[in-house]
């Protein structure tokens, strides 16, 4: 009953999201609590982006992420592990030909 | 899956060395370990910046001072990753503040003896800091995902702490007699101290074992520690500072650095709270967070209050 007070004051968590230069992905950098958005941004650019390790922050409200479980990792992705033909490296060419 | 199977589909990970990630099945001890260890060491990086704290409007000079602010927030921003790869396991923020709070929960006992002099900033950066990264760079490679994560983050930033501390103790070392004297004293009173940071010996560590065993922990309290001699003593003879411990010397069999005998009494008494500063960092923090609260109801007033403005307006 007390944990469920206290979690209740909480500010909510927030998942950061860091482009490193232009030109690349955002990719999860860890995440941190914030009241808002806006100061989700800016505690991200203070807690992951201190060496300028970043151009641009993306932030999403954790409970709005959907994950896969990895309970299912073996069905979900079983129809790709027989399709090895999908692979440049399953097709042999003549040495003749020097690029392809 | 069966339980016994889920227990070996969680074994064969560990023994191939494959990351153990938030919603993959573990059992309840790894769990429990995991949270104890990681949120022992975010408070460590929270508590740790109250001993700094105090030096940083008393810095000899504006490039120290800047130097030491930019320390002191990268603790802060160690202890946050820490806290959020903690929370991956299912343990909320506030229980884990509230087992700070309460002492409940531990934090490094270093943190525990008073700053006395500025050559405290060096002592602590080189030896504090550096016993630290000695226990740090292993768990890059430590078997939970979010965690060796949060370490690889925590390891790029720790050089420089180290570094900025070995320089005030060389800039004292190299300085007037009163300098010099000033940087042995700090050496003196955080050396032992600084060997005690990587815990009890193996022999009586219950957690080692089991910790090995599922790759939370790549080497044991002992090889860490004796690491840290061995290199830390080479670093002294650079300073010009003396180690204060007689039996320290050169074992040639073992290739290695014997040293003396580590006061277990004095680490114990200071782990049960009864070292020198214990109340005074609990009480400090205490106070930050209670005087912090109006600001985090303000924050998230304005957050609801902008809610519904946005939603009325809709």
């Amino acid at each position: 009953m007390e944990k469920e007070i206290t979690n209740k004051n909480e500010w909510p968590l927030w998942e950061v999201f860091i482009r490193s230069k232009a030109g690349l992905d955002h990719k999860h950098a860890g995440s941190l609590h914030a009241s808002d958005a806006e100061m989700a941004i800016e505690n991200a650019r203070d807690v992951y982006t201190r060496r300028m390790e970043g151009v641009s922050i993306w932030v999403v409200e954790s409970k709005n992420i959907h994950a896969s479980d990895p309970g299912d990792a073996s069905s979900l992705y079983e129809p790709a592990t027989d399709k090895i033909y999908r692979h440049p490296t399953f097709y042999n060419l003549p040495d003749e030909v020097k690029y392809m | 899956m069966t339980v016994h199977s889920f227990q070996e589909h969680f074994d064969s990970l560990i023994d191939n060395d494959i990351a153990i990630e938030p919603k993959d099945w573990m059992p309840d001890d790894y769990r429990k370990t995991l949270i104890r260890q990681i949120s022992q060491h975010a408070h460590s990086e929270i508590i740790g910046m109250l001993p700094e704290g105090n030096w940083i409007t008393r810095a000899p000079s504006l490039r120290r001072k800047a130097v030491l602010l930019a320390k002191v927030q990268d603790e802060a921003g160690h202890g946050l990753y820490l806290y959020s790869a903690a929370e991956t396991l299912g343990v909320s923020r506030d229980e884990l503040y509230d087992q700070l709070h309460s002492g409940k929960a531990k934090y490094s006992s270093i943190f525990n003896y008073p700053t006395l002099t500025w050559a405290d900033m060096g002592a602590i950066g080189w030896l504090v800091d550096g016993a630290a990264i000695m226990n740090q760079v292993p768990l890059c490679r430590t078997s939970y995902g979010p965690y060796a994560r949060a370490m690889v983050r925590v390891c790029k930033e720790e050089s420089f702490h180290q570094r900025q501390g070995f320089e005030i103790m060389l800039t004292l070392a190299k300085g007037t007699e009163v300098q010099k004297k000033m940087a042995q004293d700090a050496f003196n009173r955080w050396w032992w101290p600084s060997l005690m940071m990587f815990g009890p010996p193996d022999a009586e560590s219950p957690h080692t074992a089991q910790s090995v065993r599922w790759r939370i922990k790549r080497l044991t309290n002992d090889e860490l520690r004796q690491k840290f001699v061995d290199v830390t003593v080479e670093q002294a003879k650079v300073l010009g500072l003396d180690i204060p411990d007689k039996d320290l010397k050169w074992n040639e069999a073992r290739g290695h650095f014997d040293f003396g005998a580590i006061n277990w009494e004095e680490f114990k008494n200071v782990v049960k709270g009864n070292g020198p500063c214990n109340k005074q960092r609990l009480d400090t923090r205490r106070k930050a967070w209670e005087e912090g609260q109006w600001v985090r109801d303000a924050a998230q007033a304005h957050a609801q209050k902008r809610k519904e403005k946005m939603a009325s307006a809709a």
